[in-house]
């Protein structure tokens, strides 16, 4: 049931991204979709009452495979939340010096490419 | 020595930034070096295979780098057009300020593609590719005027929602499967067969690197990104990065970890016709040169994606193929772009014209690539299009042999059109008295024109097992070796 609260916030990142026309919209909306699927990544490896996955030596190991979370998805969501981040970095400077020479934040005034 | 081709770029791209404060020559030098280095370890490579395993790692647990001969194919193509890119840039680089950050993003990008060409590992592969994407969207965007900054946000935002597809996929392959290594999904999806959220996964993996292939219906920020680049990154981006983060990855999960079905090769062959025939009609209409050739990019991507989904040996040689002579002449075509736009400042082909006598050099590379694009003998690019059509002939497609041979013929038109405007006819006024192009922007040129006529004797060995390619091939329908 929790998954489909991914599924809503990819949906709202996607729709941000397809309707909005406010550049600095269309950054704040994918970054609503790269949330989305952080959190379902961290999901799939969660388990409710669950133990930390860290196992010391005295731990019985077949209990603690039954019993930890997967540590994967969180390693794996780590990596994706510091690309995303180069990312937003990135197109925040892009709609920064966007600014200066257009002076509009508004995407449908900005075209000089087209056929 | 699989490592290195991921370790070389990488350790460089941070080590230019920080000798160049002092050394003004270090990023020429230390960039062209790094290039010259892994184009010969990738030359090294040929023949072998042979798997890496990260930090010592064994395979479940750690991260492997795999090469075989589709990784070796597409090393070669990668490091050669970058060291052409990388000499061209010396002199060509000028016209843009902060030359070091240019050679470290440069490095980068090559870093991600030869990480994504190698690895064995799904989330690894996110990775690389992402590498090799934020320094792309960081190119094309060097210029920093309207054009250049425009194109680079949609470039961004698109390849970033494509890049949230292909890791949201990932997510439902790790789901189902339990593992990331590209070899033990194979091998588990192929005992278990596929399930909807893998199918699911399937899908959002197609729509995510058909957005970074540029395949039709995702098309829409090639043209603009390609052209506002600077030329030899261009030359990079149409060359190569469509194909190793697009091309490659598609091929390589559809053949060798999903599993290929006659639907998804249905699938391919559609989308291929559809890229070739828009692309190529779209393009004749262009005035810009880059944004002419941008188009094109499409077109012949199409080739290749009709090739790959015949799903038969010699359709996969025909398109594996025409991969890496699309890099070889389109990196050049680009180039010769470059070339015109240093010399003379502009890149409408209505206000140019008889460059064949101010820059015969230019010209007669570009006429080579032309040829060579277009199809006709004996440039590589007749052969591996000669291939394709025998293997839509063979494998009874007749309607895509024709739609093949009659774009070609398209193809052929407007590149014509860039000869008759650009380098054919009487010099325009104010164009006769233009400096000679440097001739570290003349060596990549020739180099690259040598092989284009040279590419062609890869087919020496037979039709249908050339040298280089057939390993390939191979690699794609056999599945992953295993050591």
């Amino acid at each position: 049931m929790i998954y489909s609260l991914c599924f809503v916030l990819i949906a709202i990142g996607l729709y941000g991204v397809v309707v909005k026309k406010n550049i600095v919209k269309i950054v704040i909306s994918l970054a609503i979709m790269e949330y989305g699927v952080n959190l379902f990544l961290i999901l799939l490896g969660y388990r409710f009452k669950g133990e930390p996955p860290i196992m010391d030596q005295a731990a019985d190991a077949s209990l603690f495979v039954a019993n930890a979370v997967d540590p994967l998805p969180q390693a794996l969501v780590l990596t994706s939340i510091v690309i995303s981040l180069g990312v937003l970095a990135l197109m925040v400077a892009l709609c920064i010096r966007l600014y200066e020479r257009y002076g509009t934040f508004d995407i449908t005034e900005m075209r000089r490419l087209k056929g | 020595m699989i490592p290195l081709f991921v370790a070389i770029p990488l350790g460089m791209a941070f080590i230019i930034p920080m000798v160049s404060r002092k050394l003004t020559r270090a990023p020429d030098v230390l960039g062209n070096a790094t290039m010259v280095c892994l184009t010969a370890l990738a030359l090294a490579s040929i023949g072998r295979t042979g798997i890496y395993h990260m930090g010592g790692w064994e395979t479940p647990i750690g991260i492997d780098l795999r090469l075989d001969g589709l990784s070796v194919l597409l090393l070669i193509a990668v490091n050669v057009v970058g060291l052409a890119a990388t000499l061209f840039s010396v002199d060509y680089m000028r016209l843009y300020t902060s030359k070091f950050r240019y050679y470290s993003l440069f490095l980068f990008m090559v870093a991600g593609m030869n990480g994504v060409v190698l690895t064995g590992d799904m989330f690894n592969l996110f990775v690389f590719m992402e590498i090799a994407s934020i320094s792309s969207y960081a190119l094309v965007a060097f210029g920093c005027e309207h054009e250049e900054l425009e194109a680079a946000f949609k470039y961004t935002v698109l390849g970033s929602v494509a890049s949230t597809f292909v890791l949201l996929a990932i997510a439902f392959m790790y789901g189902m499967t339990g593992t990331l290594n590209m070899a033990h999904v194979a091998t588990k999806i192929a005992s278990e067969g596929m399930s909807t959220p893998l199918m699911f996964a399937l899908s959002l993996f197609l729509c995510g690197f058909g957005l970074k292939a540029a395949l039709v219906p995702f098309h829409a920020w090639l043209p603009d990104a390609h052209p506002a680049a600077p030329a030899p990154i261009s030359a990079m981006l149409s060359g190569v990065l469509i194909k190793a983060i697009g091309v490659y990855v598609l091929a390589r999960l559809l053949f060798n970890v999903f599993g290929i079905t006659d639907n998804l090769l249905q699938l391919l062959r559609w989308a291929g016709v559809l890229s070739m025939v828009v692309g190529g009609l779209l393009a004749i209409g262009q005035w810009d040169i880059k944004r002419l050739f941008a188009y094109s990019s499409i077109s012949q991507v199409g080739y290749i994606v009709l090739g790959l989904g015949l799903g038969t040996p010699l359709g996969l040689v025909g398109g594996l193929y025409h991969l890496v002579n699309h890099s070889i002449f389109k990196s050049l075509l680009f180039l010769n772009a470059g070339a015109v736009e240093y010399a003379t400042g502009e890149r409408d082909m209505r206000k140019l014209g008889g460059l064949n006598k101010v820059m015969p050099l230019t010209g007669g590379t570009s006429l080579v690539g032309s040829m060579a694009i277009a199809g006709i003998p004996p440039f590589n690019g007749f052969w591996s299009k000669l291939i394709i059509v025998l293997a839509c002939v063979q494998s009874g497609h007749y309607a895509l042999a024709v739609t093949a041979v009659v774009m070609s013929l398209v193809t052929l038109s407007f590149q014509l059109k860039v000869q008759r405007y650009v380098f054919f006819g009487s010099v325009r006024a104010g164009l006769d008295r233009l400096q000679q192009i440097p001739g570290l922007m003349a060596a990549p040129m020739l180099i690259l024109a040598v092989l284009c006529v040279g590419m062609a004797f890869l087919i020496i060995t037979g039709m249908d097992t050339p040298l280089l390619i057939a390993p390939a091939a191979d690699a794609l329908a056999g599945g992953f070796f295993t050591l």
